[in-house]
């Protein structure tokens, strides 16, 4: 942990010690050394984020923004009006979104600069970053391993130092299970928290964008910029805001921990096991109360997640059919025009969750798939509301392993899947959940989850800060990454 | 055989919004093509809808207006299928629970009302337009329609004939036009019909297959299309053929149906309910503001014509087509006509000068108290009907008041006798022929004399008073 937090980037700008332009410089010139290897970027805008940072570094109005002068980087799905947005996909290969997502917006209000965007698996599905049409990331952790999906390049971004914070977005743990991978702090807010316009539509109902950083304070100072309703997103909430970072550090004194009995543990490797079981013991060493809860669905969500995103991302993909933006193939027929930009413009995995979508809203096929995942959806909801009279914040591992190796599931999408098996509920639920790292195991990172009540962010963070203060496993430094 | 005709209709009604349903666009698909689009409308990636409020608040109007149940808690659906007119790939619409359900319509057949059943009404958004080029070369897509909202009322199978089908739509069209939710021009595609028709047997119960109709642009086409099929699907039943079931377009050069497509091609929407959208959960309140809200509708309105005005149900019906119509005829009597006089005035010569020069009540250049007045000088004898007719043409032309055309152009009708018996005097001494014709038993002489009066008074003379003087002149004689 040597390159600096959103915290002290702050700090030391608010003290007129540094300016934006020296962190911003400093961003690009850590990209320029490493992302040749890492591949985290799919763009990288020098020009426009130094302007911004000298328009920050003048203007007045911006010397009590709240991130003034931080560098951060983008998910390639959250659009940036008048710069290029693939969501890794060569269907919008060249595409240029003519207005900004609404988090970039707010971002640029509170005097962010943005220096690029990132790899991610193609429209965000995939847990490694691997179905990118563009390029495969690297884990800073182990250059032959992946980062994690579907927001690996944010994470590997992060992780490595190249940043302080990027934002990801997380549809199943896209956001979890990269932090977890790359020993980042990463945070889904509650489903609502944070507007979706702008965000290209994976599944719309479970998607959330949130932060990647080094630690839990700086992800409570990145939300507290991009969270609140918002009049363009119907599904944004009206829920008051808190300042996310004030009592962060009230400690766990008498936070009841909930512990999952039962947990499915099938995949389940030991160092990651005993890694989760060393944190629990730490928070019931710092006086949280460890409880027992039970969930007693978790064994479906895997099965409910695959048919209602798909299903959903089946019906959001439609739109690109090569008549308005985007790749569109030369054709003899309308139908000829749609299969072909279509065949062409998507990628394996991108095609099978079409289908697989497809067929689970087919007349004659709804009930029993799309309509009976809903049904579970709904009983998944009712345990954690159950659980949650026990407990103030669920822990479990962010996910069953650690990184795993660069092309190793990339053909087993079953195994894949399983991956997600921790991070999942939380959507289905549209709960709050986070990663924050809990130790090494072969070198390579560890990640605790901490799932909450609906827009009870505020424990999660606090719980998280407070178990940082006391974790105390040896922190490797990254393969790829910048020097001290 | 005899055979039944069993019709139902699917009408779409764009509302009347400033505003597109999911986003800030103006609702003018008439401008330049694709001047009035934005990012959520054309479907870019990552935009998302938010609903008009208004337009749900129309489409609720609409509902009541047409004695539905109002389906408090209802949602959006997506309707899934690719068509380059349509951005996102699907169009969000209602499935299961649609704004209204069960209501009804009631129009008059044969003198009789008959209710026609409506299924439901949901709320939708509308595709743009695609234009093909002749040559099939080319398409070129208008979004400027994308995102229109829209009304779907579908009926019951209740129409039993061709002629009902088109009463049912000029009953629709006018409580819109009341409810003020649309423009309801046909030509211009804010009301579009598609029509489901089929034959059986009489005393048969099942259905026979149905056939769709579409591509009908006016109230006629639709009837005649619907003749068109009726003696399509007989002569196959007569000559022993089965119909198909399948969607045909209404050819107008032809007065004809012409095969589209067969029902093995129809799509599977997929629908499911639109994530990006909260469910919808109407409150009593508001619900109740919208109900207050409504005007008297046309059923209504006919029904106190008849009862409280004592109109002929033809007047009652022919008035209350029009809410413009009908509002203009209140304020004539209310400004003091008689409701007979008034609503013949208003059928005959109002109507007939405003159609003359392409004009609506909304714009008719004589205002209701001035039509009221030109009535009142009817009925007090100041002028003859005859010269109220020229009156009217003057009151058209300067939008002046009947009392002021009279004084103007000297209109007056003389009532005075003892104006008019030096005339009187007059035209008998001059005309001994008719005189002598009239005693010798031949009314119509009379007329004669009248005639010599009236044109000595140039058409003012009261005429039943020189008929009643020149009688008795002619008896004292």
């Amino acid at each position: 942990m040597s390159t600096p937090t959103v915290k002290e980037i702050l700090r030391s700008i608010a003290a007129g010690e540094t300016r934006a332009r020296d962190w911003v410089e400093q961003s690009l010139r850590a990209i320029r050394e490493i992302d040749g290897r890492l591949k985290a970027f799919l763009l990288v805008d020098e020009e426009q984020a130094l302007a911004a940072a000298d328009r920050i570094d003048r203007a007045k109005m911006y010397q009590n923004a709240p991130l003034r002068g931080v560098p951060y980087a983008a998910k390639d799905n959250i659009v940036t009006r008048g710069v290029r947005t693939t969501a890794a996909s060569r269907i919008l290969e060249n595409y240029i979104p003519p207005y900004n997502a609404t988090v970039i917006d707010k971002l640029q209000q509170a005097a962010a600069v943005m220096v690029g965007k990132t790899n991610m698996d193609e429209f965000a599905m995939g847990s490694s970053t691997e179905t990118s049409a563009f390029q495969k990331t690297a884990n800073p952790y182990g250059e032959d391993r992946v980062p994690g999906g579907s927001s690996g390049g944010s994470a590997a971004a992060v992780a490595a130092g190249l940043v302080p914070f990027a934002l990801g977005s997380d549809t199943g743990g896209s956001i979890r299970q990269p932090a977890a991978f790359t020993g980042c702090f990463g945070l889904k807010p509650t489903y609502g928290r944070v507007s979706r316009y702008g965000l290209i539509a994976f599944a719309s109902s479970l998607d959330q964008i949130g932060p990647f950083t080094r630690t839990a304070e700086d992800a409570a100072l990145v939300l507290n910029a991009i969270c609140g309703h918002d009049p363009l997103d119907s599904t944004s909430s009206r829920q008051p805001v808190p300042n996310f970072a004030d009592g962060i550090d009230r400690g766990v004194k008498g936070v009841r921990v909930g512990i999952v009995r039962h947990l499915p543990e099938e995949g389940l490797e030991p160092g990651v096991k005993a890694a989760v079981d060393r944190a629990i013991q730490q928070l019931e060493a710092e006086g949280a109360e460890i409880v027992e809860i039970d969930l007693p669905h978790m064994e479906y969500a895997v099965a409910t997640y695959y048919l209602i995103a798909p299903a959903e991302a089946s019906s959001n993909l439609a739109r690109y059919d090569g008549v308005r933006y985007g790749r569109r193939a030369e054709a003899s027929s309308l139908i000829e025009m749609y299969e072909r930009s279509r065949s062409e413009g998507f990628g394996m995995e991108v095609k099978r969750r079409i289908i697989i979508g497809t067929y689970a809203l087919s007349s004659g096929y709804y009930d029993a798939y799309y309509k009976r995942a809903q049904q579970m959806r709904t009983l998944i909801r009712q345990d954690y509301e159950r659980a949650f009279e026990f407990c103030d914040v669920i822990v479990t591992p962010t996910a069953p392993t650690t990184a795993f190796r660069l092309g190793e599931k990339l053909d087993n999408p079953l195994q894949m899947y399983l991956n997600d098996i921790y991070t999942i509920p939380a959507n289905l639920a549209g709960l709050p959940g986070a990663s924050v790292p809990c130790g090494f195991v072969d070198g390579l990172p560890v990640g605790l989850q901490l799932i909450g009540r609906p827009f009870d962010e505020a424990t999660i963070l606090r719980v998280a800060h407070a178990y940082e203060q006391v974790r105390d496993f040896a922190w490797p430094k990254p393969v790829l990454g910048v020097a001290e | 055989m005899n055979y039944e005709t069993i019709i139902g209709l699917e009408v779409h009604v764009e509302l009347k919004t400033d505003t597109k349903i999911f986003c800030g666009c103006r609702n003018d698909s008439k401008s330049e093509p694709n001047t009035n689009v934005c990012p959520v409308c054309l479907g870019h990636p990552g935009t998302l809808p938010v609903l008009n409020e208004r337009a749900l608040e129309l489409a609720v109007k609409a509902a009541l207006a047409l004695h539905c149940k109002i389906n408090q808690k209802s949602k959006f659906d997506r309707k899934n299928y690719f068509y380059p007119d349509l951005p996102k790939g699907y169009q969000i619409s209602q499935y299961d629970k649609p704004i209204g359900e069960h209501g009804y319509i009631e129009i008059e057949v044969n003198g009789e009302t008959k209710r026609i059943g409506i299924t439901r009404l949901h709320l939708e958004e509308d595709a743009g337009k695609s234009m093909h080029a002749a040559d099939g070369s080319h398409t070129l897509v208008d979004y400027n329609r994308t995102g229109v909202p829209l009304i779907e009322i579908v009926s019951e199978p209740d129409i039993r004939s061709p002629e009902e089908a088109r009463l049912y739509l000029e009953a629709l069209k006018s409580i819109m036009e009341y409810c003020d939710v649309s423009d309801c021009k046909m030509e211009e595609g804010s009301l579009r019909c598609d029509a489901n028709i089929s034959l059986r047997p009489v005393g048969q119960t099942a259905f026979g297959n149905k056939v769709e109709l579409k591509n009908m642009n006016s109230f006629r086409f639709v009837q005649r299309a619907l003749e068109y099929e009726v003696e399509r699907q007989r002569e196959r039943y007569e000559s022993g053929e089965p119909v198909i079931q399948e969607t045909r377009r209404f050819d107008e050069a032809t007065q004809t149906t012409v095969s589209m497509r067969t029902k093995e091609e129809a799509h599977d929407y997929r629908y499911f309910p639109e994530p990006d959208l909260v469910d919808l959960d109407i409150d009593d309140a508001w619900l109740e503001r919208i109900r207050a809200s409504l005007p008297e509708l046309p059923s209504a309105k006919r029904r106190r014509y008849v009862e409280e005005l004592g109109l002929p149900p033809y007047d009652a019906g022919v008035l209350t087509s029009d809410p413009k119509m009908a509002a203009y005829y209140e304020a004539v009597i209310a400004a003091g006509a008689d409701a007979k006089q008034a609503s013949n005035w208003v059928m005959s010569d109002v109507s007939g000068a405003l159609n003359a020069e392409g004009k609506t009540f909304a714009d008719c250049p004589i205002p209701p108290e001035h039509l009221a007045g030109l009535i009142g000088e009817i009925a007090s004898g100041k002028i003859s009907s005859k010269q109220a007719r020229e009156v009217f043409k003057f009151m058209w032309e300067t939008g002046k008041s009947a009392a002021e055309i009279i004084k103007e152009k000297g209109f007056e009708q003389i009532s005075d006798p003892a104006q008019l018996q030096p005339i009187i005097d007059e035209v008998v001494a001059n005309n001994p022929k008719s005189v002598a014709d009239y005693k010798g038993g031949k009314e119509r002489a009379l007329a004669a004399l009248v005639g010599q009066v009236m044109k000595a008074t140039r058409g003012k003379a009261n005429p039943t008073l020189v008929n009643e003087m020149l009688i008795e002149k002619i008896k004292s004689l």
